[in-house]
């Protein structure tokens, strides 16, 4: 898919799947107060319901009261200044702050209507269903075969080598890597060039059928061409999966998003749609930081 | 006395060498210190070093050929008969005008000619020692005055320091190399004037070590077997039981304290484990033979087993707990050097923490793991204390880890302690022990060390 094409799905996008809607409750949620954020934090059918989220580093406020909802086949973009909170809030979803023993994570996080924090719920149920892609490309030191079938592997999901190699292949694909790795699958996966290696986390992340994909920076250590090739993979993906990516390229998120979430030392300040975001923000803190006044 | 007097006199060229500075820049009317190329503690530094090293060096110099000069102007003095006596006898003599020269007991009655003798002797050692003092004292200043004199604006007083600082500690480097050197080359000679009279294959093949070579032509019985294999084996057993102790035992600590335990107990467990490697080894030693052996034993009759009282069990297990802290510790920094993005990459795949460590962390930290385990087997190869203690003497080529076993440490004790002479084939034998030993550790180490660098490059 070339990047015409791709404008012109971003444009048909937020009609076909996600409108959004002026402050509608959530049957299962009461109405609550949405202090200090602009704009409209629920969507219509949503894939992620946030609510009132407090992400404390020992004694560090990282997250005040955020609340966000992230539709289903939407990407939805965080972008702030550094140290605002959009990547740790991003790992909230996957829970991948409990890896962190300082962190503390309160408020509501439901994928699906369920609630991520239940006691019941298995985390590495929950982070089968939700991928995620860092920011520096991080493959295992093992070959590209066996990087993809890592995730397949541990979850049991394929019955033999077959099966497995097919899922592999079809992972790579929707990756848009296959062309490129198909006549050397058994060499390293760290021997790839930055964008490759991101290209082969991102097919690492689909081969355990997530879905959502977070993405937390994830072209910010490589180079425009592979940064292109990698928004033009997120429109693709957007069809099957839901995406949040945070992003430091204001640029990029107007790219590929079709909701962006402003975040500013820890609060949730302005949410709305991009071309809304980017053409018209009605915070003042928006306004500078989108205008490149600061951060 | 005289390198206190040096000290001060150093300190004081410091403060000359910067008063000087400050001044030669003040005399151009600019403001103290403004002109000038380097800081004006570096002229100070330069200064001191003008004092103080052509000194030290000579002082140094002086001590060292002092006893010769003087040795060589006694005997030029002496009759001629006693001059021309052979060598080991004028050593005597020599030593025995020291000891009277210093007022110790002398072997025979005093002679006339050495008493005088060994007034000269006390005569020169006093011209000396003034001497000494005057020409350091001299130099010292005469240093002070070229480094006073050194200081201008102009002159590069920092590149110069740096310069001697540069040489100072290449000059310690080399210490530490050459002492290594020096000990390889003394083995390598002894083990060579060995190799003269028992054949290299012999010693490296044969099967036979019992090393009590006959003292006179006329005995019987102790004609010296030195062949080394049973001693290899023997060493290598325990290395092996030492190994199957510690590698499992290490590993499993190491990745519990990295991977699952929280930071308080950590901060707690690592340094009570790392207590075992600060246990003196003699310890170890007592433990293993006094405590362990007799366990060892007492378990092996109770389930109707023999098992010796020294036996390579008792002293491998020994040794392996001896070990744990290496393997551990070393361990733990490969684990640690892991990046965290490859565990969090594997947990966002949504693998548990056991998953994680079976298939990411232990394969990327294999490499370094290795590296560590080759450094603890040469540890484990060159211990002395634990097999003197607790393993046996008789070289017997085993495999059962319950009989008495040596080790090639324990043979090199065993040949040196006690009254040898330093000739014969039994004594010369351990220096060869030694240089095999010491190539089989260096070539683990080397091993050890390629392997363990060859890693880190991966993620740096």
């Amino acid at each position: 898919m070339n990047i015409s094409a791709m404008q012109q799905a971003r444009v048909a996008a937020p009609a076909a799947a996600t409108t959004i809607k002026m402050h509608t409750p959530e049957p299962s949620f009461q109405e609550r107060e949405f202090a200090g954020t602009v704009g409209t934090v629920t969507v219509d059918n949503p894939k992620i319901v946030s609510r009132n989220v407090n992400v404390y580093y020992g004694d560090k406020h990282a997250i005040k009261n955020v609340s966000l909802d992230v539709g289903a086949n939407e990407i939805v973009a965080m972008i702030g200044p550094s140290g605002c909170g959009k990547s740790t809030f991003l790992r909230c979803f996957n829970r991948m702050n409990d890896t962190i023993d300082s962190c503390r994570v309160t408020g509501e996080i439901r994928l699906d209507g369920e609630d991520i924090h239940n006691q019941k719920l298995d985390v590495v149920q929950l982070r089968a269903r939700v991928g995620m892609v860092f920011q520096k490309p991080n493959p295992f030191p093992k070959s590209i075969y066996e990087n993809v079938a890592y995730g397949p592997r541990i979850h049991g999901m394929t019955k033999n080598r077959a099966e497995l190699d097919e899922l592999v292949q079809l992972s790579l694909e929707k990756a848009g890597l296959w062309e490129e790795v198909k006549d050397r699958m058994d060499q390293p996966g760290t021997g790839l060039s930055g964008g490759q290696q991101q290209r082969l986390c991102i097919a690492r992340a689909i081969a355990v059928s997530p879905e959502v994909i977070l993405m937390d920076e994830p072209c910010s250590a490589l180079d425009p061409i592979a940064t292109a090739k990698i928004e033009e993979l997120m429109d693709e993906l957007r069809a099957n999966y839901t995406i949040c990516i945070v992003t430091h390229s204001m640029q990029q998120a107007a790219r590929v998003s079709q909701r962006t979430a402003y975040f500013h030392m820890g609060d949730l300040v302005e949410v709305g749609e991009t071309s809304d975001i980017f053409t018209n923000p009605r915070h003042k803190l928006t306004e500078d930081y989108i205008t490149g006044r600061f951060g | 006395m005289l390198l206190l007097v040096l000290l001060v006199l150093s300190a004081g060229g410091y403060q000359l060498g910067r008063r000087r500075s400050l001044a030669v820049s003040a005399d151009d009317g600019a403001a103290p210190g403004q002109r000038l190329h380097s800081l004006p503690s570096y002229y100070g530094f330069h200064t001191a070093l003008w004092t103080g090293i052509p000194a030290l060096i000579l002082l140094a110099l002086w001590i060292a050929l002092q006893p010769i000069v003087i040795t060589q102007l006694v005997l030029s003095d002496l009759p001629a008969e006693v001059r021309l006596l052979p060598e080991a006898r004028l050593n005597l003599v020599i030593s025995d005008i020291k000891n009277l020269a210093s007022g110790n007991i002398v072997s025979a009655q005093v002679d006339p000619a050495m008493r005088a003798a060994a007034d000269h002797y006390l005569q020169l050692q006093a011209i000396s020692s003034a001497a000494l003092t005057v020409v350091v004292l001299a130099l010292a200043l005469g240093g002070i005055s070229i480094g006073w004199r050194l200081v201008s604006p102009e002159f590069r007083a920092r590149n110069s320091v740096e310069r001697m600082v540069n040489i100072f500690l290449v000059a310690s480097s080399s210490v530490a190399i050459l002492t290594t050197l020096g000990i390889v080359l003394s083995v390598l000679f002894e083990a060579i004037r060995f190799f003269q009279v028992v054949p290299v294959t012999e010693f490296l093949f044969g099967l036979h070590w019992s090393p009590q070579t006959a003292i006179r032509a006329d005995q019987v019985g102790s004609s010296g077997a030195f062949g080394t294999v049973p001693l290899f084996a023997g060493t290598l057993l325990i290395s092996a039981i030492a190994m199957v102790v510690a590698v499992p035992i290490g590993l499993m600590s190491a990745l519990y304290l990295s991977e699952y335990a929280n930071r308080r107990f950590r901060a707690v467990a690592k340094p009570l484990l790392e207590i075992l490697a600060g246990i003196p080894t003699v310890v170890y030693g007592f433990f293993a033979a006094l405590t362990v052996a007799p366990l060892v034993r007492d378990a092996g009759t109770s389930i109707g087993l023999n098992v010796a009282s020294e036996s390579a069990l008792a002293a491998g297990m020994v040794m392996g707990i001896m070990i744990i802290p290496f393997v551990s510790s070393l361990s733990d920094d490969v684990i640690n050097a892991v990046p965290q993005a490859m565990r969090d990459g594997s947990y966002a795949l949504g693998s548990t923490r056991s998953e994680t460590i079976k298939y990411v962390i232990l394969p990327a930290a294999l490499p370094g793991i290795v590296g560590g385990i080759l450094l603890a087997v040469s540890r484990a190869i060159g211990e002395t204390m634990i097999v003197v203690m607790a393993a046996g003497l008789g070289a017997n080529l085993t495999a059962n880890p319950l009989e008495a076993v040596t080790t090639v440490t324990v043979q090199i004790v065993t040949l040196l302690t006690g009254d040898q002479e330093f000739d014969s084939p039994k004594t010369l034998a351990a220096f060869a022990l030694g240089l095999v030993l010491f190539l089989i550790t260096l070539v683990l180490n080397v091993i050890a060390l390629y392997v363990v660098r060859r890693y880190r490059e991966q993620y740096e």
